[in-house]
């Protein structure tokens, strides 16, 4: 086992911080917030260029040859900075299904496209009733004279309002929440109805219809083992990103507590908030270590000993998130109530982190339903 | 010992509960159940109707419009009125400035506002804490100069919660520097029109507006605003303070919103069982039922020990239910979460959500989920925050 990083690692992690500190101050994110797709197409090619958008791609398929660790470094980055730019819905889930779900010929026409950022990938997938399952897909494709027709509606498709293709789920056989006889489809996302919207952590979504729309591309016609692994590691991403945003809100409100005079000495100095302090670092060390957990198990091709993994992350996550941002407002006081003031913001995300592909509770029944065994 | 409510109480609490369910429109009562806020209209709507039936502020004394009314009775309006939706009597107009006017202002203020305040014809709001004055309210620099028979006021007041409604704002202001810090303070009534007055919205992370910074640059008020005595602002701030820490439970809306989960709950569906038969989802939901019937024992505990306490004089066990009040208000929020899943991320502003074309996607409520489990952070911080009040029980209760 090795901790450390690699000198690529680290130059990887240098260039991104670097870019960060020079583009993504609070006002500038603001900046980027108030573009008319919500983010900032400049932020955009900047990240082309520096190669993230294809980060964990092969450099054959214009990528940067990177693995989960090179795509951990950006998430904690992303989550330090609150990037509210669709690299998630992007370059993580779209690149992961691209990568275990389609064929190699599709790969290799599709992932230099999205490695360059020129064309915007969604992942159409959740449905009204699936809650926090997965496997739950009622659109239908079958396939007609044209190809695939696909029937349903898709919800809560992040960054789906200004996507220019999408990758949509749909199910040729089995029940609603088979794993069975899910496929995925590359659909144009003009070919379908979108009802966009903003999200409570400054991200875009999309409701979408798709009434007869006929697929494009045939991704797969068995997918879920490649949706599964392409999610799962989104799932470790998350993680990351949800460590990159404690670990700044915490230093964030410690600074705070050192400068913030109450009763004629800093706040910092009642012992009584310092060991408040001291246990949202404990919570923020156990989520560290299992989001490195996270993205060391992500790759495991066994499905099983994959998402177990996943999970149990995934819990430890979602409770620490929970306990160092609410922690976070309080010490702060009114301050940490406001817009105006980042700490309120690394609540919204990281609450919207936890109930992204399954919230702590589901996760946790999903361990329970396993049999827990190391 | 009896711990069950007397045939009376019974039926005093069916009387509101009819008086509110009939008379309170349900335009503004469906508004406070789908968590979203009541416009200044509906407030004062709902305000005045309590008002003509002497609802409105039960707890100011009789000859000001009280009512002769047992804690438990109170108790009783307080809790129906929650369990209600119904918008509650605006607390700084019912709980803050009238009772402290009753008590320690002249006959002419008591004329001059008390009936007003009552009907909400003035919207009073509170000018205490300073960018600097928060938790240390007694350090506030906000200064009050005599000048001839005026005041002269300039400083800076902020968090003021719903100003930009409010015609009148109380304020503390420093009127003897010199003196020791809570020594010097005093309690003024200020028309928030008068000149040199400046309001600044703070928008919350709900995205919200609902509190402001309040900037006083030479603003003159008249001497016979003052209220009692020079310098003695600091011991009306605590009287009024004590008011607003019971209030501060408030086991009614806690309780009106886990009614709400539950109903919810029943509508969801998770595959092709509802939410509501998820083993797990269950035993968080009887949990958190478990913590508020405590706590509302332990309420009326203190509301019984109440006819036994000198009158006016803080129970520090009302420290204890705002800490588990403000806590389970909180809990509550993340469990309506819980219900929504992942729909508890589509952003809409209240206009949207009222008057929108479409519904936002998911469950009924799931857009006010989110913003109302973000601004409910709140209630830990403001009224005297967690901390202080654990401060004042190792103290006051411990005796450390
Ligand atoms: C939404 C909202 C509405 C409000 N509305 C109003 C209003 O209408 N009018 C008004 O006057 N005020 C209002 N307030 C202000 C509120 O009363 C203050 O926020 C509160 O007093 C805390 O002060 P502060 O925010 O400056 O935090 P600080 O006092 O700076 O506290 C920061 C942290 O330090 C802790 N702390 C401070 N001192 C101690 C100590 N001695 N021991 C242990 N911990 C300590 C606090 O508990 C908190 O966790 C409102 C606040 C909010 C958030």
């Amino acid at each position: 086992m090795d901790f450390d990083l690699s000198d690529d690692q680290r130059l990887l992690k240098d260039s991104v911080d670097r870019l960060m500190a020079e583009t993504y101050g609070f006002e500038q994110r603001r900046a980027h917030m108030a573009q008319p797709d919500g983010w900032s197409r400049g932020s955009w090619a900047q990240f082309a260029e520096l190669g993230l958008l294809g980060v964990t791609l092969p450099e054959a398929q214009g990528g940067f040859g990177g693995g989960l660790v090179e795509a951990m470094l950006v998430a904690d980055a992303f989550g330090r900075s609150l990037v509210v730019e669709p690299y998630f819905a992007h370059a993580v889930l779209c690149a992961g299904l691209l990568r275990h779900a389609a064929e190699a010929s599709v790969q290799d026409e599709m992932l230099p496209v999205l490695a360059a950022g020129e064309s915007l990938f969604a992942f159409a997938h959740h449905e009204r009733a699936a809650r926090h399952c997965l496997s739950h897909v009622e659109t239908t494709a079958r396939l007609g004279e044209a190809g695939f027709v696909l029937e349903g509606r898709k919800s809560l498709v992040l960054h789906g309002d200004c996507a220019d293709r999408l990758i949509v789920s749909a199910r040729l056989s089995g029940g609603m929440r088979e794993t069975n006889g899910i496929a995925l489809f590359l659909v144009d996302a003009a070919a379908t109805e979108r009802r966009g919207y903003a999200t409570q952590d400054g991200l875009r979504a999309a409701e979408i219809t798709l009434d007869g729309v006929i697929a494009e591309v045939v991704l797969g016609l068995d997918a879920w083992p490649g949706l599964s692994r392409a999610v799962d590691e989104a799932s470790a991403f998350l993680c990351a990103e949800a460590v990159g945003a404690m670990d700044a809100l915490l230093a964030l409100t410690v600074e705070y507590m050192k400068t913030r005079r109450q009763f004629g000495r800093a706040i910092g100095e009642f012992q009584v908030l310092q060991h408040r302090a001291v246990d949202m670092q404990v919570q923020l060390e156990l989520a560290r270590s299992m989001a490195l957990y996270a993205t060391m198990m992500a790759a495991d091709p066994d499905e099983e000993t994959r998402s177990r993994a996943i999970s149990a992350a995934r819990v430890q996550i979602g409770r620490s998130l929970r306990h160092v941002s609410e922690e976070a407002i309080q010490l702060h006081g009114g301050i940490g109530m406001t817009m105006e003031y980042r700490a309120g913001h690394y609540l919204k995300r990281l609450a919207m982190i936890e109930k992204s592909f399954g919230d702590t509770e589901a996760h946790l029944d999903r361990l329970a339903a396993m049999g827990t065994a190391w | 010992m009896d711990l069950s409510f007397t045939a009376e109480e019974r039926a005093f609490r069916e009387e509101l509960r009819d008086i509110f369910h009939t008379e309170i429109p349900e335009r503004i009562r469906g508004k406070l159940r789908h968590g979203l806020h009541a416009s200044r209209q509906d407030q004062v709507e709902a305000q005045r109707i309590l008002n003509a039936r002497g609802l409105a502020v039960p707890n100011w004394p009789v000859e000001w419009g009280g009512q002769d009314w047992s804690p438990v009775q109170h108790y009783i309006w307080q809790e129906e009125l929650q369990l209600a939706c119904v918008p509650h009597p605006l607390s700084f107009n019912c709980t803050m400035v009238g009772p402290v006017i009753a008590q320690f202002g002249s006959l002419a203020q008591k004329q001059r506002f008390l009936a007003r305040a009552a009907n909400l014809d003035d919207w009073w709001c509170q000018g205490f804490s300073e960018p600097n004055a928060g938790s240390d309210l007694a350090s506030l620099r906000t200064t009050a100069r005599r000048d001839g028979d005026d005041w002269v006021i300039d400083g800076q007041k902020t968090w003021t919660t719903l100003g930009q409604y409010a015609d009148w704002i109380f304020v503390l202001a420093r009127t003897d520097p010199a003196a020791k810090k809570q020594e010097g303070i005093s309690f003024l009534l200020v028309d928030l029109t008068t000149p040199g007055i400046t309001m600044r919205p703070i928008q919350t992370i709900d995205g919200g507006r609902e509190v402001n910074e309040v900037f006083f640059d030479g603003v003159r008020v008249p001497g016979e605003n003052l209220v009692g005595e020079v310098n003695r602002g600091w011991d009306y701030a605590k009287f009024l303070l004590g008011n607003e820490r019971t209030g501060i439970a408030r086991i009614g809306i806690t309780k009106a919103r886990v009614r709400r989960i539950r109903e919810l709950a029943e509508q969801e569906w998770d595959g092709d069982r509802r939410l509501i038969d998820d083993p797990g989802f269950r035993r968080k939901l009887a949990s958190l039922e478990v913590e508020l019937k405590a706590l509302e024992m332990t309420q009326l505990r203190v509301v019984a020990a109440e006819r036994q306490l000198e009158k006016g004089k803080p129970n520090p066990m009302s420290s204890v239910l705002k800490i588990r009040g403000s806590e389970l208000q909180q809990a509550s929020t993340a469990l309506m979460m819980d219900v929504m899943g992942p729909y508890v991320a589509p952003f809409f502003d209240e206009h949207e959500i009222e008057f929108g074309n479409e519904p936002p996607p998911g469950p009924a409520d799931a857009a006010t989920a989110a913003p109302q489990y973000f601004n409910m952070r709140k209630v830990s911080i403001y009224g005297g925050s967690n901390e202080i009040q654990r401060a004042i029980l190792a103290k006051a209760v411990l005796g450390f």
